[in-house]
């Protein structure tokens, strides 16, 4: 097995819910450690889930796996969850993957926490 | 030796089978795609359909394995007579697969997984995969053409 790389993600939290901020390239090699943080934010059963990609300059479809992952978790534990910040290079991988009509996409972190 | 192109490719990438190194190849491509002439997006979905073909002869080729050899030949296209753009042929020495199951998944089907194919089949303008002569790997062609920027803002 390949040995996974730690992807450094900020947590804050507020009082419309929980800022998740992942810093740096989201590929194959960070996925899995991507994966196991969002997990762990999962399981505290936040009100609502905002993932600020602000600081996220690539993303393959290993990356969006783990996004679509997080997806049907949240759905299941009833968790409103908006993608905000998304590079226009990221964002395109959404579009191809047609994946951007599927997740709640917003702007800004600000606008993702009235979303 | 990609099927096609018998010339010796103008850059040649050897990498093993670990998820870390896929960053350089990423931005081996994206400065020869940009060198080339192809816009910064253009630039930045080649790294992604080639990152996507890697990432798949990692996962499924080498069944994660981390010390399999990966093999990248890129041709600058366009010098001659040929169409301007970009030639990647990747090799493994993994496992083989009838070349004919390899296709996207059904997208309408909102699941982890299964994407590179199709953000690959998106991105380039050929995909061909084949099995490599004795038994042992694949090989994928990839083609990307440089589209003129009149001929790319009219369509």
């Amino acid at each position: 097995m390949a040995e996974a790389e730690q992807i450094e993600v900020q947590i804050n939290r507020h009082p419309a819910g929980l800022v998740v901020r992942p810093v740096g390239d989201v590929d194959l090699s960070r996925s899995p450690s991507f994966r196991g943080e969002l997990k762990k934010v999962l399981d505290e059963g936040p009100g609502r889930l905002v993932i600020d990609l602000s600081s996220v300059p690539y993303m393959d479809s290993s990356g969006v796996a783990t996004l679509v992952e997080c997806l049907q978790i949240a759905r299941r534990g009833s968790i409103p969850l908006v993608l905000c910040a998304m590079q226009t290079k990221v964002r395109s991988v959404f579009e191809i993957a047609r994946l951007d009509s599927v997740f709640t996409i917003s702007e800004s972190v600000e606008t993702a926490l009235e979303a | 030796m990609s099927g096609e192109n018998h010339s010796e490719p103008h850059v040649k990438l050897q990498i093993t089978s670990q998820p870390r190194y896929l960053c350089g190849a990423r931005e081996l491509i994206q400065a020869i795609a940009k060198r080339i002439g192809f816009d910064e997006m253009s630039c930045s979905q080649i790294a992604l359909a080639l990152d996507e073909a890697l990432c798949n002869v990692m996962r499924h080729g080498y069944q994660e394995r981390t010390d399999g050899l990966i093999w990248v030949d890129i041709w600058a296209t366009g010098d001659e007579d040929d169409v301007p753009g970009l030639t990647i042929v990747i090799e493994d020495e993994g496992g083989q697969v009838d070349p004919a199951t390899i296709r996207s998944r059904d997208l309408d089907e909102v699941r982890p997984g299964g994407l590179g194919v199709h953000i690959i089949q998106q991105i380039m303008d050929s995909v061909r995969y084949e099995k490599r002569e004795g038994g042992r790997g694949m090989r994928l062609i990839l083609n990307k053409r440089l589209v003129p920027q009149v001929e790319a803002s009219a369509s």
